[in-house]
């Protein structure tokens, strides 16, 4: 539904976006992530027609971003960072005259429906400057849903919700997303991991990971991650826990527990049990750490991270 | 040419929602009544006195007109500083530029709205003319009323193009609503001068002088070919400048 070659964006002299690639399917909620200025919005804006890339092609729904800009931005659903709102208009006034630029017919109608939809129907006749940002975020929401859009392009569409309405906005984005491609960015990564079925990861301008959540995850850490807790003192654990084979890097955490790593595919933490068990432990708990999407943020954004580079080979 | 049609409706309902807009029109229609009042007035004392050799001519239209047409180059910055500036502020622009709407509807109908809620103030001044034709036998002169009105018409319609083109090159409105009327200002009085004082050449610039184009010209019930041009081409030009300017916003 989307697909991104070669695409750069150059604002005089500053590269915001170079030479990205990247491709999504019908159906499929894609996560853009990256620290501010990555190039996030930058790139939004190119595909939803709002401007023109420096270089590079990308298509949307089928239709070229720039020699056919109208056709794509008919069938594209846009919410902009800045939720683009006309405060003297109602609710109700503000949809239908985006659905009567959008041709919908009856587009009053249209318009009530898709206030039902984001639950802001008993508000319809609010002026939008008195409403809540949270409704205002749902109006502008509306908005970019208002022509049923084969794509859908929203940028940080939960930002400044409350946790109640970051759940309905997330509930609602995967219920769109089943039918359509949603392309998202955000800078909270457990949204990400929430709500996406892959993840690109960009920073200055260029992608430098992409994948499923679970992927990235298990593609990034070399080695696999364990933490054990038992009851009472935990002396001499650490020593235990060392000497068995495959074990690295154990350590113990503040809070009492040990933490140890070992190379992936090499399970062993049932040994590790045995060992603990035999050496007269309580063994209370025995779980896997993942690295968390926060810390494969970290890890990718970092400045001297230029060669881990995680791409899923096509 | 739809598209058209909904930017100009939502900008026409907007201006009957702003404040700006009331006092646009207070302005205009009193001092258009304060004029009418006068011209009246005048007229019946110098009737009675018998004027100078003879009674005094009855008064015509082309007093209400002219001073609409002059009051245009002060109000008209007014009304289109935000049509086009403020949605870049608000952020509203990112929305119509990622709608499936064309530059230049965009900014014809931003137009359109403007141009239809001062027809609806034109429409209102109709009452002096009907009240003075009522006042005089056997009325007043039907057909320079008809081209002062024309000429009325055409130069708002100038105006707010030129208006509208500037508020596209801004973000900001009050930078649009001075170089507006430094342009008006322009246009109307400045440009004219040269043509006094060159010796030859000087008819460009009177072709120029919007004033020449209505006070010498249609509000004395004259239709000029070269006028009605005129008033075209800068309702052209204006909107021509808007698209553009919107259009560079894209690729800067």
């Amino acid at each position: 539904m989307i697909r991104v070659e070669g695409l750069t964006k150059d604002y005089g002299e500053r590269r915001a976006i170079s030479n990205l690639n990247f491709e999504t399917k019908q159906g499929e909620i894609v996560g853009f992530l990256g620290p501010n200025g990555a190039g996030k919005t930058t790139t939004m804006r190119i595909l939803t027609g709002y401007m023109p890339p420096t270089e590079g092609t990308a298509t949307v729904a089928g239709y070229d971003i720039v020699s056919e800009s109208l056709e794509v931005r008919k069938r594209v659903g846009y919410l902009p960072e800045t939720v683009p709102l006309y405060t003297d208009m109602t609710a109700f006034e503000y949809l239908k005259f985006m659905a009567d630029l959008r041709k919908i017919p009856n587009s009053a109608d249209r318009a009530f429906e898709i206030l039902e939809m984001v639950g802001l129907d008993k508000r319809a006749d609010s002026h939008i400057g008195n409403l809540s940002k949270g409704m205002r975020q749902r109006v502008g929401l509306a908005q970019a849903l208002i022509h049923s859009p084969e794509v859908l392009i929203l940028d940080e569409p939960t930002i400044g919700l409350d946790p109640g309405q970051v759940v309905e906005v997330r509930n609602l984005i995967r219920e769109m997303g089943r039918q359509r491609t949603v392309l998202l960015s955000t800078h909270v990564l457990s949204e990400a991991q929430q709500i996406c079925d892959r993840v690109l990861i960009i920073n200055k301008g260029k992608i430098v990971a992409e994948d499923t959540p679970e992927n990235l995850q298990a593609r990034l850490v070399g080695s696999e991650r364990a933490a054990l807790r038992v009851r009472g003192d935990a002396d001499g654990l650490n020593k235990l826990v060392s000497k068995v084979k495959g074990v690295q890097n154990v350590h113990a955490m503040p809070d009492g527990s040990v933490e140890f790593q070992f190379a992936p595919g090499q399970d062993v933490r049932p040994e590790v049990a045995k060992a603990v068990v035999n050496g007269g432990y309580d063994l209370l708990e025995l779980h896997q750490v993942g690295m968390s999407l926060e810390e494969i943020f970290l890890e990718l954004t970092r400045e001297d991270a230029g060669p881990q580079r995680h791409r899923k080979e096509k | 040419m739809r598209n058209i049609w909904v930017i100009a409706r939502r900008e026409y309902n907007h201006f009957f929602a702003s404040p700006l807009a009331y006092v646009v029109s207070f302005i205009i229609l009193l001092t258009l009544g304060v004029i009418f009042g006068l011209t009246i007035l005048v007229y019946s004392q110098n009737s009675l006195n018998g004027g100078f050799g003879g009674p005094p001519p009855a008064p015509d239209i082309s007093g209400i007109t002219g001073t609409y047409v002059f009051l245009l180059v002060l109000t008209i910055p007014a009304v289109t500083m935000r049509l086009v500036a403020d949605e870049t502020r608000m952020g509203t622009m990112e929305l119509l530029l990622t709608a499936p709407v064309r530059d230049w509807e965009l900014v014809v109908g931003k137009w359109l709205g403007s141009f239809l809620f001062m027809l609806t103030l034109i429409a209102v001044t109709l009452i002096y003319p009907l009240v003075l034709n009522s006042l005089e036998t056997p009325g007043i002169d039907q057909s320079q009323m008809m081209t002062a009105y024309l000429g009325m018409i055409l130069a708002t319609g100038a105006f707010l193009a030129i208006g509208v083109g500037i508020s596209s090159l801004f973000s900001n409105q009050f930078a649009a609503f001075f170089v507006t009327l430094a342009v008006f200002i322009f246009l109307w009085w400045l440009v004219g001068f040269p043509a006094q004082y060159v010796q030859s050449g000087g008819d460009i610039f009177t072709y120029l002088s919007m004033q020449n184009h209505f006070s010498n010209s249609l509000n004395t019930g004259v239709i000029n070919l070269s006028d009605i041009v005129y008033y075209l081409s800068l309702i052209a030009a204006g909107l021509f400048t808007g698209s553009a300017a919107v259009e560079a916003r894209r690729w800067s």
